[in-house]
């Protein structure tokens, strides 16, 4: 080790004098200035299953929990779903059940499965393999913020067994009614649901430093920031964002906790309920809504802009061509983290704020748009005149495309104040959020598995599997969330438990069957997948080094899957993007992003 | 070619469901119309674009499926086309954002003549009070509300003592009558949506929120709770109905003032406990 620190000193050096800075010219990159540090090496089973600093288990564990968590938040959907449709042939959920459920599914699948997913798992097992480092930075934190996430879990789901059971206050837990008796679990369910997310943003917070740092710090030499392949830039951006905004979720949470259990009057104003004055005074519920949105809405590019990176690099990969504009995407990238930030009140626009605020926030949130249409232009640019290879990444990738635009159009009715005015909490803003952020970031984690399970585990998936289960998944969500648009237009109203004789339901009674049928035929396909999931990582069909022939380094590991350290004896070196699909000049079809200039002397590429 | 057909036909199916769609708005029946009309610009604008994009997408597929002897384009940047597609888009923006604004304003700027009336939403019920002759509404105060006094009014302002008090879920309006209607809660938030005035505002309590709205046509109209309330949400239902001058006006005088409600609840009192010592 010594000996080699001393020698890239000597490069160091001699880098300097020949060119006068660290512009490399041709295969010249800098040297490395501090040498590699030691990493943890696993002794056993327990540190190398269980409590285990490998940032790629870490990333799996992040994800089969995940993957738990979110098939109880599917569950609760079906119960919905039936009472919706079928409220009399099934009409086991209670009031306070389906609120309940309401609540709890929208949670789950915001917070604990997507979020989670995303940054905890695919950030955990890719930022190192794809920057080239050898692990995060802190990889001990890493596990503990693992564990936190795991802690933050169980106390969730442990509030489904205590008296008066889980929270149904629904997922944006407003106050007053979270608090008070009116609403299901205000006893024991509110309070742990609160601290389940304390403790979320806790470990979060651990983890979302070691990622940030880690791609910052950490790259692997001559991995500049814009040769960082778009899942990096997308994830990085988005663990930004999650560091500046959970703070706003948690001392929201602190504050509702002290005015639950102490008395405070953070959230409340003077109240009068079940025939009483409740003795609170001064509060604002308003206050509370400001502080969960100014966290909520970036959520929502905290989910999407992993989703946007990680979908340009499989459009990319298995359309054979360059990322179409790659600098203008990150750029958009950026730019949409950061007017994330100051949108979040189009979700009040019926608060009771001040309507003035509504001028601001519409103007912001339609400007968000510009970026954003940019780089859904960007993703089918990349598949003109490329070469697309239909295999299940990429047939997952013009799901999300489909899903993404229509989903981000509704986006611009609801976002214009004005149009939120009759929409907003009718059907047409679930059908909104469902296929923008839930099905659009559901159909890149899909294609994002089944691209890189031959790399976690060395075998394929059963692609017959995969196409019925893209197939199913892709036209029946999109069947349940098309037309529920329409619901919202009759005017039926969300979070009803029930409709009755109303004249505005009796008109969309067939519709809303159809829907709960369509959703349960999707939701039961899900079956299928992790079938496929468990079968194949035992039995499926091996998989050859780089199977997809990406450039990026994480296909590139001397050991496939990659074992600890990733890298084998020395780090990799970066001379490209990871973009070089069929360069003209070379024979090659793709050039990895480690290979030199000198290796490829006649392909004729552009500066990246 | 199968997947590209596929794509495709999603796109025309639902071009198609729009067009044929029996669930549209409910006719509307307020001044709102013209929000009605910002939608339909703004699925012009966006539906074309989803068209556009889909189609250029399910094209490309089809187009551009592998072949062995293909070689994919290489061309990282485009600048003029980027710039160009920016600028598009962000006319396309403008044009919607533009006449929704304009829209807003009307809808944040009360007509003077507007009647001010007030909606009082508590776990899980409607309750009203309409301006006496004064034509204004009486202050209130949470900390005011007993059973004596069930809408917290201001004893002290005067304002208060000929306000009309609809203790009941049925509200009457005048066709034609602009309105403003100011929104409180005793309890926790609720909002107060008829889906065919198109207008909607939450009702939380501490503070007074409002919006306008003309009725323009008669009828009896369901209202709905729109902000989750707790557990009788679903159930939380009223009703507006619109009159001609003359029902209004007869509605009208039927209903009690506050101070008679006041004098009524006090001889109430007075025999019940009369009724008590005997």
């Amino acid at each position: 080790m010594d000996e080699e620190y001393n020698n890239n000193k000597i490069e160091t050096k001699a880098a300097d004098s020949s060119s006068g800075s660290y512009a490399p010219s041709a295969d010249s990159i800098p040297a490395s200035e501090i040498p590699e540090q030691e990493l943890y090496h696993a002794k056993s089973f327990w540190t190398r299953w269980v409590f285990c600093q490998d940032a790629k288990v870490i990333g799996v564990q992040y994800a089969l929990t995940a993957t738990a968590v979110g098939l109880i938040g599917l569950v609760l959907s079906w119960g919905m779903r039936l009472q919706l449709g079928f409220p009399e042939t099934f009409s086991f959920l209670g009031p306070a059940t389906y609120y309940q459920s309401v609540t709890m599914h929208g949670m789950i699948m915001v917070v604990y499965l997507l979020t989670a997913l995303f940054l905890g798992g695919f950030g955990n097992y890719l930022i190192p393999l794809m920057v080239g480092a050898r692990d995060m930075v802190f990889p001990y934190l890493n596990m503990v913020s693992f564990w936190m996430f795991l802690v933050a879990v169980l106390v969730l789901i442990s509030s489904f067994f205590v008296p008066g059971g889980p929270t149904g206050a629904g997922w944006t837990l407003y106050p007053p009614q979270a608090i008070l008796p009116g609403t299901p679990g205000s006893e024991m369910g509110i309070v742990l649901m609160l601290v389940s997310l304390s403790l979320f943003v806790i470990g979060f917070t651990m983890g979302g430093l070691n990622y940030v740092i880690t791609i910052l710090q950490a790259r692997t030499r001559g991995m500049t920031l814009m040769r960082m392949p778009l899942t990096i830039w997308g994830i990085f951006t988005a663990t930004v964002l999650a560091l500046l905004a959970f703070p706003a979720l948690f001392v929201a949470c602190i504050m509702m906790t002290l005015d639950n259990l102490l008395g405070t009057s953070f959230f409340m104003p003077e109240i009068f309920t079940m025939g009483e004055q409740l003795g609170t005074t001064g509060g604002s519920p308003i206050l509370f809504q400001h502080l969960f949105w100014f966290f909520g809405h970036p959520e929502v590019y905290i989910v999407a802009l992993p989703a946007f990176g990680i979908v340009s690099d499989l459009i990319s990969v298995h359309a054979r061509k360059n990322i179409f504009g790659y600098r203008m995407m990150v750029w958009a990238i950026v730019i949409i983290g950061a007017l994330s930030f100051v949108v979040w009140a189009h979700h009040m626009y019926v608060s009771g704020m001040n309507p003035y605020f509504g001028f601001f926030f519409a103007t912001t949130t339609l400007i968000i748009a510009v970026p954003t249409a940019i780089k859904v232009y960007n993703w089918v640019l990349t598949l003109w005149r490329g070469n697309i290879h239909l295999t299940i990444p990429m047939l997952f990738s013009l799901g999300f495309i489909v899903t993404f635009v229509n989903g981000g159009i509704t986006g611009l009715f609801l976002g214009n104040v004005i149009i939120d005015i009759p929409l907003s909490d009718t059907y047409f803003v679930v059908a909104h959020f469902h296929m923008v952020m839930g099905i659009a970031p559901l159909m890149v984690i899909f294609g994002a598995i089944y691209h890189w399970f031959p790399l976690i585990s060395g075998r394929h998936l059963n692609q017959t599997l995969g196409k019925i289960h893209f197939w199913i998944s892709f036209v029946g969500a999109y069947a349940i969330y098309f037309p529920m648009h329409y619901l919202g237009f009759i005017g039926v109203p969300r979070r009803y438990y029930e409709m009755y004789d109303s004249p505005y339901m009796t008109t969309g009674v067939g519709l809303n069957q159809f829907i709960t049928v369509a959703a349960l035929i999707v939701g039961f396909t899900q079956i299928l997948f992790l079938y496929n999931i468990i079968h194949s990582a035992f039995y499926g069909e091996k998989s050859e080094k780089n199977p997809w022939k990406a450039n990026s380094l994480e296909w590139h590991t001397p050991e496939m899957p990659p074992a600890h350290g990733n890298f084998g004896k020395d780090l990799p070196v970066v001379y490209r993007w990871p973009y070089d699909f069929s360069v003209p000049g070379v024979e090659r079809e793709y050039i990895p992003q480690h290979v030199s200039p000198s290796e490829v002397p006649t392909a004729k590429v552009e500066k990246t | 070619m199968f997947v590209a057909i596929i794509f495709f036909l999603i796109i025309v199916a639902s071009v198609i469901f729009h067009i044929w769609s029996p669930w549209w708005w409910t006719p509307v029946a307020s001044n709102w119309g013209n929000i009605d009309s910002t939608i339909e610009l703004t699925f012009w604008i966006t539906g074309s674009v989803f068209v556009a994009v889909c189609s250029f997408m399910s094209y490309c597929v089809w187009r551009y499926r592998y072949r062995p002897d293909r070689k994919a384009e290489y061309k990282p940047e485009d600048k003029k086309l980027e710039i160009r597609l920016t600028a598009l888009t962000a006319l396309g923006v403008i044009a919607l954002l533009a006449p929704g604004l304009v829209v807003w304003n009307k809808y944040v700027t009360v007509p003077e003549n507007a009647l001010k009336i007030e909606v009082v939403a508590y776990q899980w019920g409607w309750n009203y009070r309409l301006p006496g002759e004064d034509g204004i509404l009486g202050t209130t105060n949470i900390s005011l509300i007993n059973d004596e006094n069930p809408y917290g009014l201001n004893p002290e302002d005067p304002n208060s003592k000929d306000d009309v008090i609809v203790m009941d879920a049925e509200l009457h309006l005048e066709l034609n009558q602009p309105v403003k209607v100011e929104l409180r809660s005793y309890d926790v938030l609720h909002n107060f949506y008829v889906p065919q005035f198109r207008a909607k505002m939450d009702t939380l309590p501490g503070l007074v929120t409002f919006y306008w709205f003309t009725p323009t046509r008669t009828g009896d109209f369901e209202v709905l709770c729109a902000e989750y309330c707790g557990t009788g949400h679903y159930a939380m239902r009223g009703r507006v109905l619109v009159d001609e001058k003359a029902d209004y006006t007869n509605w009208l005088a039927k209903q009690i003032t506050h101070e008679k409600m006041f004098a009524q609840k006090k001889e109430n009192k007075k025999l019940l406990t009369a009724e008590i010592k005997n």
